[in-house]
């Protein structure tokens, strides 16, 4: 049995649906993204598993047992989750210690436990010297140590994350990523964590729900989520990509200037008409010759360059076509702009989407 | 965490739908006690002023007669002159000084800024108590010193006049403009400036034609707000005109409560004031309300200060002379003429005494139960103010219940009733029988909580949305219920700032007399009405005495109030 089980969930305000239907499976101690853009209803939902706000239709449902449904929603003290907020939310007139009691206090667990768990869960997060600091005295990251160690030490059922790192700075933010991920490692708990991130999002979760305009678009783990997006929206959010239209012609797919056997693409058997290709600007190669590698060889011009440091940005023209593509090369494959190049296509890495 | 128990779906159910329940019940009784609080003064007010008197059947008689009199339409002219002529001195007062502070390099910047705020917090009628000793036709020190270096034989300043009058409310209520004015330069950024002046605009140009004009709203709105001050004023006004043998408005509503108290033309003769009010409140919304006019963005650029040169001095002269009209030597002579045997005698040495005070706190029973009673009640009202204040700010801020705007716009609604107003109001209403609260401490305690819950709701709902709703349900999600919350974070949080409230409400109660004077009882007499009866007597030695005691208390609680709240205490009792 899942854990935690959205179904059909859906919060209007007013006119506006924030979240339209959302059906979400999480299985015990895995740890699930939501991505997407501000606005696409993602906080509404996860505030809607922690119990802060009441469905306008749907359920969630925690081992089974049914959680919220319109109207009839069990208050977020008595659901046994945690939370971590966008703005930490440590509470200023507590010492670290006393922010991290807090939970075991209200469990009225026994003072030794509760010392003994504090100062366990301190450790962990490397945070045992500052104990007794008042949190005006940390730095953001130490405060965000302490909301996670306050969130994960009374062991909830469920743990919820929302948008807990964009408050930091770009350094700290890589740093805590991984940070959190070895907390999850650790404890297994099962976790929902919401960000607009997608780094973030890939060096975290076991799976990542995208969302946009209140629905999922899609749930897959980071790799198949990059590599195989579904939808035109998933493609275009996780990561930089080129759309290309194809037509589907006997054992080829044909497209504007050049041509994909159909067996070098995958899933293309099943392929008909015409369909939209998400192709990665890393998934193709610059060449100043043809190699004898599989897929399609296709000639271009170089239209635009920059450079970026870990690599380059062309923007190619095939030779025959009005298409544009994006296609990224290591820093010592330098082409100028006019030049002429042979473009590799691998069609094991063309995703054809919705 | 093993020993959690598992949430039932059951239960929840049964608290929720218990918690519908007591929500409503709470809904109502937080609008009884402001439809009994607000609502139902004014009504009684309306209705009362369409009443007669001793049938309560429905009349006009009471508009007639309180309009058909010229004497009576007299006086709202005089109000309308008296608060014209008060803004626009404010104007001339507060506008210099307060573009002095913000933008020049003008010298003793605090010192200035401290008298301006010991004006703001001095009592406009113990102001005009300073004024009387002052420019009283002949025996005022003013005339006597005219009459010493000229040697004429009459002085040439007579405070008892309508020019007199306009002085004395203006030099109290300048620091309205001041703090408007000074805010809003202190928000234009001098970028601004510096784009006219690269393009060849000297510094007074740049002053007279950018600065100023951007403040526009800023300063339209403090002489708004000066003009319905005076208007509203009872104190001064009763202290300068009723012996200069003229009426204002509410000096006019005053004579209508002498015995035979005629509350329902005196309801009549008080509907315009509310009206204009109501209306000069909304104009002046309306005009502050226009951001991009006033380029007030909050976040101006850095901002430079404008060398005055010689100049300087020049402002700081003028500084001091508005200070000295407004706090020194006003607060001199009242400090003077309360160690005075007679204040006309001057400061020899033989003409010291301490027998003032002494009469006051040991003497005179009831001076010391007129000082009891304004701390006690003052208090009182601080308390019951931001306890109702914090309980419907919760409320509206959190989105506990439908309607929450309701309740939060019904406490800010009181901001627009003069005091004199909302007094007769309540007297309408509460005075008579059922409730027959005439004369006692809960009339005078449910006015002034009336009076000064918008300063308490301002401050509470500031309070609470400087505090993160996050920070509760952090508490929330770990199994707290939501009294824990308050009680373990939000509480603590919000400590400090309502003490601050505390403190707000409590400093204008202890000076409040437009109000006090129609519902004060013989048990229930007030500093501020105690005041008004020495001076009708004459006994300005007592009186001083009695207006040092109020402000050195109030001073001492004010100078609590910029520890606990800092700088920006003066401007958040102003807006």
């Amino acid at each position: 049995m899942s854990k935690l089980a959205l179904a059909g969930l859906t919060k209007r305000f007013g006119e506006v649906a924030a979240v339209d239907g959302v059906d979400l499976a999480i299985e015990p101690g895995e740890f699930v993204s939501l991505l997407g853009p501000s606005g696409c209803g993602k906080t509404t939902t996860l505030r809607m598993i922690a119990g802060f706000i009441d469905p306008t239709a749907g359920t969630i449902e925690m081992d089974g047992q049914v959680l919220s449904s319109p109207g009839r929603s069990l208050p977020p003290e008595r659901r046994g989750m945690s939370m971590i907020f966008q703005s930490y939310a440590v509470w200023p007139n507590m010492t670290v210690a006393d922010n991290v009691a807090f939970g075991l206090r209200l469990r009225k667990l026994p003072g030794e436990e509760v010392r003994r768990r504090v100062g366990e869960m301190l450790d962990v997060v490397q945070m045992r010297h500052l104990a007794e600091r008042y949190p005006a005295e940390l730095s953001g990251g130490q405060q965000q140590r302490v909301a996670l160690a306050r969130a994960i030490v009374i062991k909830p059922q469920v743990l919820l994350l929302d948008e807990p790192l964009s408050n930091l700075d770009a350094n700290l933010r890589e740093e805590m990523r991984f940070e959190i991920k070895r907390l999850h490692e650790e404890f297994r708990i099962t976790t929902v964590y919401v960000t607009h991130d997608q780094a973030e999002a890939m060096v975290t979760s076991d799976r990542i729900a995208v969302m946009n305009h209140g629905r999922i678009e899609q749930v897959d783990d980071p790799h198949a989520l990059y590599t195989r997006p579904r939808t035109r929206f998933v493609a275009g959010f996780i990561g930089r990509t080129n759309f290309i239209e194809g037509r589907c012609n006997g054992a080829a797919v044909e497209f504007d200037g050049f041509a994909v056997p159909r067996a070098l693409i995958a899933g293309g058997a099943a392929l008909s008409g015409t369909v939209i290709f998400s192709l990665r600007p890393q998934s193709m190669r610059l060449a100043r010759a043809r190699s004898d590698a599989a897929g399609a060889q296709v000639p271009v011009t170089v239209i635009e360059r920059a450079y970026l440091g870990e690599f380059w940005d062309y923007v190619v023209a095939p030779a025959n076509g009005a298409l544009r593509l994006k296609v990224t090369a290591p820093p010592l494959e330098i082409y100028a702009v006019g030049e002429t190049a042979v473009l590799a296509i691998d069609g094991a890495q063309m995703a054809p989407i919705a | 965490m093993t020993s959690l128990a598992q949430p039932t779906a059951r239960g929840g159910f049964g608290r929720r739908l218990a918690f519908l329940e007591p929500s409503m019940a709470l809904w109502l009784v937080l609008i009884a006690v402001l439809v009994f609080l607000i609502a139902s003064p004014l009504v009684r007010l309306v209705v009362s002023s369409f009443q007669e008197p001793d049938t309560g059947r429905f009349t006009l008689a009471n508009y007639i007669s309180a309009y058909g009199n010229l004497r009576h339409l007299r006086a709202v002219l005089n109000s309308l002159e008296l608060g014209l002529g008060v803004a626009l001195l404010a104007g001339l007062f507060g506008v210099p000084v307060a573009w002095a502070i913000s933008r020049t390099d003008m010298p003793a910047k605090g010192l200035v800024r401290l008298m301006v705020f010991g004006a703001f917090i001095t009592p406009p009628y113990l102001g005009a108590i300073g004024w009387i000793l002052l420019a009283g036709p002949n025996a005022g020190w003013l005339n006597k010193l005219w009459m010493a270096m000229t040697g004429a034989s009459h002085g040439i300043f007579n405070v008892y006049s309508m020019p007199g009058l306009i002085l004395v409310v203006a030099v109290t209520s300048f620091p309205y403009v001041f703090i408007f004015v000074n805010s809003a330069l202190d928000l234009v950024s001098s970028e601004m400036e510096d784009a006219a002046n690269i393009l060849g605009a000297g510094t007074l140009k740049t002053t007279l034609r950018i600065t100023l004009p951007l403040v526009v709203p800023a300063i339209v709105g403090g002489l708004i707000v000066s003009f319905l001050e005076a208007i509203a004023l009872f104190g001064a006004p009763a202290l300068i005109a009723l012996p200069a043998r003229f009426h204002v408005v509410s000096t006019q509503l005053w004579e209508f409560f002498e015995s035979p108290v005629r509350v329902e033309k005196a309801a009549a003769f008080a509907l315009p004031l509310l009206i204009i009010t109501v209306l000069m409140f909304w104009l002046q919304r309306a005009i502050i309300g226009r951001r991009g006019y006033a380029a007030v963005t909050g976040k101006g650029g850095e901002r430079r200060i404008i060398r005055l040169g010689p100049w300087r001095w020049v402002m700081f002269g003028y500084a001091l002379f508005v200070c000295s009209l407004s706090v020194l030597l006003p607060m001199a002579v009242l400090l003077q003429a309360s160690f005075a045997k007679a204040w006309g005698r001057g400061l020899s040495p033989d003409n010291l005494t301490l027998n003032n005070f002494h009469y006051l706190l040991f003497e005179q029973t009831q001076a010391q139960q007129a000082i009891v009673n304004t701390f006690v009640y003052s208090g009182a009202t601080a308390f019951a103010a931001i306890g109702l204040s914090l309980a419907i700010a919760y409320v509206v801020n959190r989105r506990l219940l439908p309607f929450g705007n309701v309740l939060g716009f019904l406490c800010m609604a009181p901001f627009v009733i003069p005091g004199i107003v909302l007094a007769i109001g309540f007297y309408a209403a509460y005075a008579p029988p059922p409730l027959a609260l005439y004369g006692t401490a809960a009339i005078l305690i449910l006015a002034y909580t009336t009076r000064f819950l918008p300063i308490a709701y301002a401050s509470s709902s500031a309070a609470l949305r400087s505090i993160s709703p996050e920070m509760e349900e952090a508490v929330r999600i770990l199994g707290g219920g939501r009294l824990t919350a308050i009680r373990k974070v939000l509480a603590p949080l919000i400590k400090k700032s309502l003490a601050g409230a505390w403190l707000l409400v409590f400093i204008p109660a202890t000076r409040e007399l437009s109000s006090a004077i129609f519902l004060v009882g013989p048990n229930t007499r007030v500093i501020s009405v105690m005041l008004f009866d020495l001076s009708e007597e004459g006994n300005f030695e007592v009186l001083a005495a009695l207006g040092a005691i109020l402000l050195v208390i109030t001073v001492a609680i004010a100078a609590i109030g910029f520890r606990v709240i800092g700088r920006d205490f003066m401007v958040r009792s102003g807006q």
